[in-house]
């Protein structure tokens, strides 16, 4: 307290906590993750639903109409292969549908739930960074949950693969024929990379711009992220009858990306060419990468000011 | 070495002031109660003492910038900021896990048994608890939790008396063992002013009064004077003087107690009639400021 300080400062070593203090520095990494995946059940029960319906819904279409599999496998001819695994495809858009959708209200709400319900007063007691608990929600949409989405992908196509073998051979049909059409591995692969790729990386920057308005607005953070692009894009319009800016946004959120594959037919098709390298090189995918990274940034810098609302 | 240390510091929101060049020094094993009006800056001060804003002037808790090292320094101080910042979604058994996680002097065994003093369930979520069970979850955790420095901000607000007793029971019993450093900000000050081994007023930004408990209780004395005695009474010099039922009651500054036992009824005040009195008088000649200097010390 007050009395005067009664020698001199003791050595700085013996600052040092005595007990051993030893965290790697991967475990708030990981215990940040799972407390994300605890807040928001969400990110596994959608996806997991999403999957569910859609079985269901394919197991009634199997029932119904057990012929015309039969009758497809039968074919041989090359083209139609797209109809044996179109129901697989649909499949696969719809999860990466709701991986989007996921990751979208996942960022617009990622730093600002903490701060409505003060809880961020808890968080912060704890010898946690700011730029671990910003980067490990920054990695949900960019990295988790294409491989979170993915992995469902596969169990679904397993399970109706399966469905699909036990109606052939209820009716008869040439099951070896069904499994060479549709080498699933290599299509949950390529719905991981397609996720990654076109759904991840290349609209980072859109992700990151969410998580940072979600740190920074006190309320309707959508709105907040969203009214600036829709001015920006009006005033180019009224200003200079362009639309740059609006196709811009637009390229990078849903829309043409960097060239992921050789073939539009996506998003598993086996026969796909993918081209990573041609991904990899494009400058627009690290123009994108960059700027994400400052708003990722500048997210870190406001969570370290912002305490609860 | 001190706990915690400032020099000047200072913080402003637009214009106005909150922290007004604050000097103060805490050494190590203290229970110190910091006690203020509202809008006073004690959460203000708190908040830059756990890094949690930024500051000007010059602090170091446990020898760390607390602004520039705020992960590094909450493996060695813990707080509770309010009631009711435990997310309400968590569960009490993915709160242990989540701190013994990402605490390396979380000790998992000690809050259980504390939780296991409780009707507090591993499986209840914190929605479902009432506000007393929550603070007594945040108090388990942070009870097991090897830290150097804890600052609790008004942790019992909105409990009724029987938690806010136990809380500060334990507190005392399981948790202070003369080697850690409490800082307690609270309204409630009279049922816990024994636990503090100090005290320290602060008012507009400034820290205007600082003193030991022996201090205080060696200094300070609250007379209940006779009604004839009063004008013999002022000539000592009171620092303050109000009135109860009739009575005056006067509270003097390092008056000898012989002296004042021939007054009337002589006893030690409260920390709460102490505030009163220095708070007061710092309004009334806020101006006058060597009169002001001179209860400060």
């Amino acid at each position: 307290m007050n009395t005067p300080s009664n020698a001199a400062p003791d050595s700085p070593l013996d600052l040092q906590p005595s007990a051993p203090a030893v965290v790697s520095a991967t475990r708030p990494v990981y215990w940040s993750i799972r407390r994300e995946f605890w807040e928001n059940r969400y990110l596994y029960i959608a996806p997991v639903a999403v999957a569910a319906v859609f079985l269901f819904g394919f197991l009634i279409m199997s029932i119904h109409s057990p012929g015309q599999l039969r009758a497809l496998v039968a074919l041989h001819s090359a083209h139609n292969h797209e109809e044996i695994s179109g129901s697989f495809d649909i499949s696969a858009a719809l999860l990466m549908g709701t991986a989007i959708l996921m990751s979208v209200f996942y960022c617009a709400e990622a730093l600002h739930g903490e701060r409505r319900d003060r809880s961020i007063l808890f968080w912060k007691s704890l010898p946690v960074s700011d730029v671990t608990t910003v980067l490990v929600k920054a990695s949900i949409p960019l990295l988790i949950l294409p491989v979170l989405v993915s992995a469902v992908t596969a169990v679904m196509y397993l399970l109706m693969l399966l469905l699909s073998s036990t109606v052939l051979l209820a009716t008869g049909g040439n099951v070896a024929m069904l499994w060479a059409h549709l080498p699933i591995l290599q299509m949950s692969l390529l719905a991981l990379y397609h996720l990654l790729t076109a759904h991840a990386l290349w609209p980072a920057p859109v992700y990151c711009w969410l998580l940072l308005v979600s740190g920074w607005a006190r309320r309707a953070t959508f709105l907040w992220a969203v009214l600036p692009i829709v001015a920006i894009g009006g005033l180019e319009k009224l200003a200079f009858n362009t639309t740059h800016f609006a196709n811009l946004v637009g390229s990078r959120f849903i829309g043409a990306t960097a060239p992921i594959a050789s073939t539009d037919v996506f998003p598993t098709n086996p026969m796909t060419h993918i081209t990573p390298a041609a991904f990899l090189g494009a400058p627009g995918l690290w123009i994108g990468l960059g700027i994400a990274a400052i708003f990722l940034a500048a997210a870190v810098r406001l969570r370290r000011y912002q305490g609860p609302i | 070495m001190a706990c915690i240390e400032a020099r000047g510091l200072r913080k402003t929101f637009g214009s106005t002031v909150a922290l007004d060049g604050i000097d103060l020094r805490i050494e190590e094993g203290r229970i110190v109660g910091l006690i203020g009006p509202n809008g006073a800056g004690k959460t203000t001060a708190l908040n830059a003492i756990l890094g949690l804003t930024p500051y000007q002037g010059e602090l170091k808790v446990l020898g760390r910038d607390p602004w520039k090292e705020r992960d590094q320094l909450m493996r060695d101080v813990c707080f509770i900021a309010d009631v009711a910042v435990l997310p309400r979604w968590l569960r009490v058994s993915q709160a242990l896990d989540y701190v013994q996680g990402v605490h390396p002097r979380f000790d998992r065994a000690k809050a259980e048994s504390f939780l296991a003093k409780t009707t507090i369930k591993s499986t209840s979520k914190v929605r479902e608890l009432s506000k007393g069970m929550v603070t007594q979850l945040h108090l388990a955790l942070v009870m097991a939790i090897d830290a150097r420095l804890l600052v609790l901000d008004e942790p019992t607000l909105g409990l009724d008396i029987l938690y806010r007793k136990q809380f500060y029971d334990s507190l005392l019993n399981d948790y202070f063992d003369r080697s850690r450093t409490i800082l307690v900000t609270t309204h409630q000050v009279e049922e816990i002013q024994h636990v503090f081994t100090d005290v320290m007023f602060i008012d507009r930004g400034r820290i205007v009064f600082t003193c030991s408990m022996e201090e205080f209780e060696s200094r300070y004395l609250e007379v209940t004077v006779h009604p004839e005695r009063v004008a013999a009474a002022r000539t000592l010099k009171p620092m303050h003087e109000r009135q109860m039922l009739g009575r005056s009651i006067l509270l003097f500054d390092r008056v000898d107690r012989q002296q004042l036992t021939a007054l009337g009824e002589v006893r030690t005040p409260s920390i709460a009639d102490l505030f009163v009195a220095v708070m007061g008088n710092h309004s009334v000649v806020a101006q006058n400021k060597d009169k002001y200097e001179g209860v400060t010390r």
